[in-house]
């Protein structure tokens, strides 16, 4: 052992967060990448709105404004939203099993890298001759070369990229899950938010191959000239949709999951009360995970599959009702007789609940096919994915910030900036969509850049803007907040909000290694069962020892590099590019198989100065 | 913390010795479930297309089975020569592992270099990525079957070339064990192959 003990070359600055491969680290990076591309999407989704503040604007136009709506889709849903779930389970879910690491941390830094230059390569298209313009969906035959732009390219190629990155992280998540929780931490003693992961991790992994392939025949069909779209020359244009919504409709239990998640563990922290019905929790996530894979045509009704198809697939839409009910209500149980405490966090967490459930409610609705050929393509449909991705997902996603921002960063955020954070963007959110709901329903089309006047849809569409200023106030506050934390100089302590698991029973931001000896787990809320019975923290299962830890890597940043590179190379059809490009990802393939990594360790002694009590 | 005994008795199952070892081929299994996800999407796509032949030649004037035959004997045996490897690596014996593993990278070769051969035959016949919505599944199908074929090749070879130097260690068996994981997973996507695209093409009719 001790000829491996070598130390880890001391890097700082750009170049330590380069080469990371320390979960909390990717974290964090996941978050500020994630953070970027939110306020990206964020800016979009502002032009869009005021281009529909009143009839017939000419605030963008008619083709910045396609170029809006699909890169406002693409961006939210796979640069913002799920980076910034990945941030949250790389900081905590290592943490929250007992774990020193991810069980791959090179393999979860290459993750990272992939997204972050896929996402760079989608944006890049805004400077290269224009934005992808096919919606977010893509569908063919718009995406095709004659109907549409060279931003596709951009999408498709950046698209493949950043997945393979989402698509090797669910891989890690799934065996760091499987193999890496400590001793006592059985599958049904792991927090909400591990199982919660685990099964989106699962998901990814069997949703993101489909549009792998899709976006493979897309990119042949455009590049190539392959005609698996193109019905001139016997293709078929609902092959794209199939595949699209195979991964499609997985993707957003991919994104909701996670906030259940973060949900049950602010819900149930601040209501200082075990989880009511964790085991029913675990089998609704589950069941949802499961039934989610079975829907995928329902956003096909209108496609022309026949009434046995449209029917089978509704009952089935209909059935994943039944598992999320089982959870709104374990959660309004949950907070039934316990002493609520409203910090910011909770205030996202319980105002997630009933939003969630109008989400839901009217995805029921649309579950009905008959109904559905009423609201297909209006800003109905519009209205219920906002309410269940940004009244869902966003307010979890805020919850976690709020909740896991001490360990994350070893500071906390600002109440009372906080509350204002809350208030307006839960009030500029209803604003915004709940009018849509109407204007759906009195027939306004989505993606139009314009409407006329005396139809109606003026006051709609006029308070719809005017409340996403509200949200655009509340996102700055939340960015004011983050700035006011850096700044201050107050340390967060270890264990700020009386927590139940296992992250807040080490310090806050935790050490690199972060558990000095592994705990010992003996019960669900593993923290929470030593508190009870009068224990100052875990009991261990194992002696202070040295502990091994992986070296940092150039690579994975490279090998992503050379992805991006090929992609621009794919694209410009400029095939000596594409070579360069994968010469550098499988020469650092091939490095990274032949060059050990001995990693290096921590002895004792080093663990004792950093002022963790052996 | 004893991950790293390089010079010590190596254990029985190298391959699963370690924390690391362990979670490569569980990562492993798992990339594989995804992989069935990837060439299920692949299959589905070319079953929906394979009679859109588009003017060109269709799958029974195309096809000819002495040639699969060839190619699929070769393949199915090349999994039989990395079990005998994989037998031989718990067996610890290197030298025997190193051999099977070298026949199997070459009856690999003999079926890309039948397959490169079947490709070129039916491009020259008008069978072509851009002839058709027919032409464009198959090559993407087969074709990427081809390419994970090529992959698995290289990523033995580099397996073998740097085990000569390093030894069988707990380190490089999880590598051994992994690749011939991936090997017989490339194997199985071919009897579907062979069924799907090649027997069922030959015998005619349509799908459903």
């Amino acid at each position: 052992m001790s000829a491996h003990a070598s130390h880890a070359p001391k890097r700082s600055g750009i170049a330590d967060w380069l080469t990371t491969v320390d979960h909390k680290k990717i974290g964090i990076l996941y978050l500020i990448a994630g953070g970027i591309f939110f306020l990206a999407g964020g800016l979009e989704a502002l032009l869009i709105r005021l281009q529909l503040m009143y009839p017939e604007l000419q605030v963008v136009g008619a083709k910045t404004f396609n170029e809006l709506i699909t890169m406002h889709g693409t961006t939210m849903i796979f640069l913002a939203a799920m980076p910034v779930i990945f941030a949250l389970m790389n900081a905590i879910v290592p943490l929250q099993i007992g774990a020193r690491d991810v069980a791959f941390p090179f393999v979860n830094a290459l993750g990272f890298w992939l997204f972050f230059f896929g996402g760079v390569l989608i944006n890049t298209s805004w400077f290269l001759g224009g934005a992808p313009d096919a919606g977010w969906t893509s569908y063919a035959t718009l995406a095709l070369n004659q109907y549409s732009g060279f931003g596709i390219d951009f999408y498709v190629l950046g698209l493949q990229i950043a997945g393979l990155g989402t698509l090797i992280g669910g891989i890690n998540f799934l065996v760091t899950i499987i193999n890496m929780r400590a001793p006592g931490m059985t599958f049904m003693r792991m927090p909400l938010f591990t199982w919660a992961s685990f099964v989106t991790s699962g998901l990814i992994l069997f949703a993101f191959p489909a549009i792998t392939v899709g976006l493979v025949l897309l990119m042949f069909d455009r590049l190539f000239g392959a005609a698996f779209f193109n019905p001139d020359a016997g293709g078929n244009v609902v092959i794209w949709q199939h595949l699209f919504w195979i991964f499609g409709h997985p993707e957003v239990y991919i994104l909701i999951l996670p906030a259940f998640g973060i949900i049950s563990e602010v819900v149930s922290t601040f209501s200082r009360k075990r989880l009511f019905g964790y085991s029913s929790m675990v089998f609704a996530t589950a069941l949802i995970g499961f039934l989610g894979f079975m829907v995928w045509a329902h956003h096909m009704f209108t496609t022309g599959m026949g009434p046995i198809a449209n029917t089978l697939f509704g009952l089935a839409t209909m059935l994943i009702a039944v598992p999320t009910g089982i959870k709104i209500f374990n959660w309004l149980l949950t907070m039934w007789g316990g002493q609520i405490r409203f910090p910011t966090a909770n205030l996202f967490a319980v105002g997630f609940i009933p939003t969630f459930t109008i989400g839901g409610m009217t995805g029921v609705m649309l579950a009905v096919p008959p109904a559905d050929y009423q609201y297909h393509d209006s800003y109905f449909v519009v209205a219920h994915f906002h309410y269940v991705i940004v009244g869902g997902l966003v307010f979890g996603l805020f919850a976690g910030l709020y909740y896991w921002w001490p360990k994350m960063f070893g500071k906390m955020l600002n109440e009372t900036l906080g509350k204002w954070n809350f208030w307006t963007f839960f009030i500029g959110f209803h604003l915004t969509f709940f009018p849509q709901h109407f204007l759906g329903l009195m027939g306004m089309p989505r993606r139009v850049f314009t409407y006329l006047a005396g139809q109606g849809l003026e006051l709609g569409n006029f308070i719809s803007t005017i409340g996403v200023f509200g949200m655009t106030i509340g996102t700055i506050l939340f960015l004011v907040n983050a700035y006011v934390s850096a700044k201050s100089s107050k340390r967060a302590p270890a264990d700020p909000w009386d927590g139940r698991t296992l992250e807040w029973s080490i310090p806050s931001p935790p050490p690199e290694y972060n558990f000095a000896q592994t705990p010992l787990v003996r019960g669900l809320d593993a923290l929470w069962v030593e508190k009870m019975a009068g224990n100052k923290g875990m009991t261990y299962a194992e002696p202070l020892g040295s502990i091994h830890m992986p070296n940092g890597s150039f690579l994975p940043f490279i090998m992503s590099l050379g992805l991006f590179i090929a992609g621009y190379g794919f694209m410009y059809h400029n095939y000596v590019v594409v070579g360069i490009g994968m010469v550098i990802t499988f020469g650092c393939m091939l490095m990274r198989s032949l060059k050990d990594d001995p990693g290096y360790h921590i002895e004792p002694d080093e663990i004792e100065e950093k002022g963790v009590k052996a | 913390m004893a991950t790293h005994h390089v010079n010590a008795v190596l254990p029985d199952e190298p391959e699963k010795a370690t924390l690391e070892g362990k979670n490569k081929i569980l990562g492993f299994w798992l990339f594989l479930g995804g992989e069935t996800v990837l060439f299920g999407s692949l299959f589905a796509t070319f079953i929906a297309l394979r009679d859109q032949t588009n003017g060109g030649p269709t799958s029974q004037q195309l096809f000819d089975m002495p040639l699969v035959a060839l190619a699929t004997l070769l393949l199915l045996t090349s999994s039989l020569t990395s079990v005998f490897a994989v037998l031989a690596l718990h067996k610890k014996d290197l030298k025997k592992m190193q051999a099977w593993m070298t026949v199997t990278v070459i009856l690999g070769l003999g079926f890309l270099a039948l397959e490169i051969y079947e490709f070129m035959h039916y491009v020259h016949m008008g069978h072509k990525m851009t002839s058709g919505a027919f032409g464009s599944a198959f090559y993407t199908l087969v074709g990427f079957h081809g390419a994970h074929v090529a992959f698995g090749i290289l990523w033995i070879l580099t397996v073998q070339l740097q085990t000569v130097k390093k030894g069988l260690t707990v380190v490089t068996a999880p590598k051994f064990y992994v690749a011939s994981l991936y090997w017989h997973f490339i194997d199985v996507v071919w009897v579907f192959i062979f069924t799907v695209v090649y027997l069922m093409g030959m015998i005619g009719g349509k799908v459903g």
